[in-house]
């Protein structure tokens, strides 16, 4: 195995990792309006995820910049490309990270009310967005000679692309409904099971019609065994949802993502990008990547500081593994609440 | 416009956009954490509530920074695609080393400290903000070794097949002594912002008298620090405008619009007229100063604009290869003017509070709320100098801007998100201003015992 196909998996673990922490952060984001019923309850979700949501999307951060040094011509040929496309993903990336910040810094109704709705939406946009932008990387886009992209937005709406959509937004809901079940308890607890159930019903038969189709046009004898076991991953973790055996539901749906990210990099391998104009034009392992002493340094660095990382953020999870209820909140607005009149001269 | 143009307005507005939040994330991290320790180890409440205090400040300003920064990564892959992909064999693993090294060191700790009040041992808790602190100012490190390397490109090779950039060496990238000067002048830069925001906020109170030992203490802390950073952030200014001589001439002789070759040059602080190089009608000029900058010899030659110009278009090839003259000019002065502007105020403003003196005079606290733009604006003002007076180049002498912009982006898709990036940050910039002010106005938590006082809190902080 040469250094580029290491930086390869190594990018596709990120991407793993990434889809199983972001996931379950984005699924809570997405249930906020249907699972929780009153304010109290959706500050119990958010708090759920509150200590980890930042680490979480930092994976996205870390992949990003290791397709940067590692395989400079895919970032540039990806992130151009994709453009309008990730500027929507930015947009509610931005929206969202600040709502979790500014939501209880003002003890208002409205206020909060407005923040949950874009918490939502900032949830809701990148997780359909990242199975769209997966399922066309797969499929391959339109790249000329330059291996310049030479669609736009609607060239990655197509439905199949829509179709990745759909089942990264699903699973996404699910695996945060399995998240909030372990975190929570009494009737959040179960409406969050409830929840489960039902994005299940809708998660298990795209993610097969997904699978099936890539598999179908794109697989190999290693991708379908990942397949398959992605599929077997989810269905076990829906069941022992449906049991209220939250930790092996929690474990189903995070060993489906990392198995259908596994899938989707198995199949597109040696490829980074192909092209739909001309196989020729195709980005690969090997044209794409940086030289041999780049790929030297940039893997001493992760396997020295990996490890580090993930003790670290491993233990937060530890510190955090309590479960929240509404009664633990403080009293509204105590946190800010001050003894020192403001009063005065204006 | 073209897209280029375009480009180019949108990197300069998200990125000067992005760095009104980060000199305080860098600054106000390490502020919180001395208050924080002060507090463990005095055992005086006053530090809590100061921690508290500004640790909210510090929160509400981090999350803007936080999610403004992904832009940051971003759009070089998005509208400056070319520039990736000539660069990115040495670009990037500063760019990785940050996100791997830094990012999660921040997001991960800060989430601690936050959420961990009452969960983790004091000792413990406490380290969580050091941590931070280190985590933004190592992450300041990274991405100025990256922006160092675009100003004075070292340990790499052009690749004769691909005639893209090769790192040679990551040693000399990380050593760059552009970076070695850049990395102290932003974080001092970056301490006279949270200095500011400490005497703001204790002025607003202390004027309104309903100011106690917390704000009393914020105030004098604040105007320590703009101090101690101001001198430091002259210092090492001065140090890199010895190395700005020697690596980019051109940028020297574009921040004081010198046509000519000339030695004891000196420097004007003011000018009236064209800076076209045509006769200028009015200007207060120090003798020798700008040879004594760029030389450290009150008579030595500073190169002119029209010198390097010729010399330029020898190596490089026929072209113009001058900045906008203008804008590195008043952009030079204002940093510098701005910057000590905001040091002498400190140094007033220490010598009137001297051994618990507290000024009657309406202006000292006026002059200590408008002193809170000062550095803010200084340090926007360095990044364009900086940006701006390399141009036309994106790497110096390697790559032109030009040649850098992304090929195959339309300028519509440009323009939409240029206005969806400035629409969007306006509101942000209004929301986390409205909501740091009322924080300010609403006061320091109260002493322990009192009602409202601060107590460790479970897990619930959003």
């Amino acid at each position: 195995m040469n250094l580029a196909t290491f930086w390869f998996i190594l990018i596709a673990i990120l991407w793993a990792g990434y889809f199983v922490l972001e996931g379950f952060d984005f699924g809570v984001g997405i249930l906020l309006p249907f699972v929780g019923r009153d304010d109290a309850e959706r500050r119990v979700m958010i708090n759920t995820i509150g200590p980890v949501w930042d680490g979480n999307e930092v994976w996205l951060l870390t992949a990003g910049g290791a397709t940067f040094a590692a395989f400079p011509l895919w970032y540039a040929s990806l992130f151009s490309g994709f453009y309008l496309a990730l500027l929507l993903i930015l947009a509610a990336l931005i929206v969202r990270g600040v709502c979790f910040e500014f939501r209880s810094k003002v003890d208002s109704p409205r206020w909060r009310a407005n923040w949950d709705r874009a918490i939502f939406a900032g949830s809701a946009l990148p997780a359909l967005l990242w199975g769209v932008a997966f399922a066309n990387i797969v499929r391959g886009v339109p790249l000329n000679a330059a291996h310049v992209y030479t669609g736009n937005l609607l060239t990655l709406l197509n439905w199949y692309g829509l179709l990745g959509g759909l089942v990264t937004l699903s699973l996404f809901t699910l695996h945060g409904a399995n998240f909030l079940s372990l975190r929570t308890s009494g009737e959040l607890r179960r409406r969050a099971r409830r929840a489960a159930t039902s994005a299940a019903l809708a998660a298990i038969p795209l993610a097969a019609v997904f699978l099936a189709v890539t598999q179908y046009s794109h697989g190999k004898p290693a991708t379908d065994i990942t397949a398959a076991l992605a599929a077997v991953a989810l269905i076990g973790g829906a069941a022992a949802a449906a049991r209220g055996r939250e930790g092996w539901a929690f474990a189903g749906t995070a060993v489906t993502m990392v198995l259908a990210v596994a899938t989707l990099f198995g199949d597109l391998y040696p490829n980074v990008l192909p092209s739909s104009t001309s196989a020729a034009y195709s980005l690969t392992v090997n044209n794409a990547s940086s030289a041999h002493y780049t790929l030297v340094v940039m893997s001493w660095v992760a396997i020295i500081f990996t490890p580090v990382v993930l003790g670290y953020q491993g233990w937060t999870y530890w510190v955090f593994r309590k479960r929240l209820t509404s009664s633990d909140i403080p009293a509204v607005g105590q946190a800010s609440k001050t003894a020192e009149p403001a009063g005065g001269r204006p | 416009m073209t897209v280029l143009e375009l480009s180019r307005w949108q990197f300069g507005i998200t990125t000067v956009y992005h760095f009104i939040f980060v000199p305080l994330t860098l600054s106000l991290s390490y502020l919180v954490a001395i208050m924080q320790t002060l507090w463990r180890v005095k055992k005086d409440d006053v530090y809590l509530r100061m921690t508290k205090f500004f640790g909210k400040i510090f929160l509400i300003n981090f999350a803007v920074g936080v999610v403004t920064g992904i832009v940051q990564e971003f759009q070089f892959g998005m509208n400056w695609s070319d520039y990736s992909r000539f660069v990115g064999n040495v670009f990037g693993a500063p760019l990785a080393m940050e996100a791997l090294l830094t990012f999660f060191l921040e997001s991960t700790f800060i989430g601690l400290w936050v959420f961990g009040w009452n969960k983790l041992p004091p000792r413990l808790h406490l380290a969580t903000i050091w941590l931070t602190a280190i985590g933004t100012s190592l992450s300041a490190f990274f991405i100025l070794a990256a922006n160092s390397w675009m100003q004075h490109p070292v340990g790499y090779r052009v690749d004769p097949a691909t005639h893209r950039v090769v790192l040679t060496s990551i040693w000399a990238v990380l050593t760059n002594s552009t970076v070695l000067a850049a990395w102290p002048h932003v974080l001092f830069a970056a301490f006279m912002v949270a200095g500011a925001v400490l005497i703001a906020a204790g002025a607003w109170h202390l004027a309104r008298g309903s100011g106690s030992k917390v704000f009393r203490r914020a105030m004098r802390l604040g105007l320590t620090v703009t101090l101690v950073a101001g001198i430091g952030a002259a210092v090492t200014g001065d140090v890199q405008a010895r190395l700005m001589d020697s690596q980019q001439p051109m940028k020297m002789a574009a921040a004081e619009a010198l046509y000519n070759t000339s030695a004891d040059a000196s420097f004007s602080l003011f000018t009236i007229g064209s800076l076209n190089g045509s006769k200028e009608l009015w200007s207060i000029r120090v003798p020798y100063l700008l040879s004594l900058i760029a030389t450290l010899n009150p008579h030595g030659t500073v190169q002119g604009i029209n010198n390097v110009e010729r010399a330029y278009d020898k190596k490089y090839g026929p072209g113009s290869y001058k900045p906008v003259i203008p804008v590195t000019y008043w952009s030079f002065r204002l940093m510098a003017g701005l910057g000590s502007l905001a040091a002498l105020l400190a140094a007033i403003g220490l010598w009137l509070t001297r051994r618990g003196r507290a000024p009657r005079s309406r202006w000292f606290y006026r002059a200590a709320l408008w002193g809170l733009p000062l550095p803010y604006l200084g340090i926007a003002m360095g990044w364009i100098f900086t940006e701006m007076g390399r141009q036309p180049w994106t790497v110096f002498g390697l790559l032109t801007t030009a040649k850098s912009v992304s090929p195959g982006v339309t300028a519509s898709s440009v323009i939409i998100s240029m206005t969806v990036f400035t629409l969007l940050y306006a509101a942000l910039a209004g929301i986390a201003w409205w909501l740091t002010v009322r924080h300010v106005k609403a006061g320091a938590p109260a002493e322990a015992g009192q009602p409202g006082a601060p107590e460790p809190l479970p897990a619930f902080q959003y």
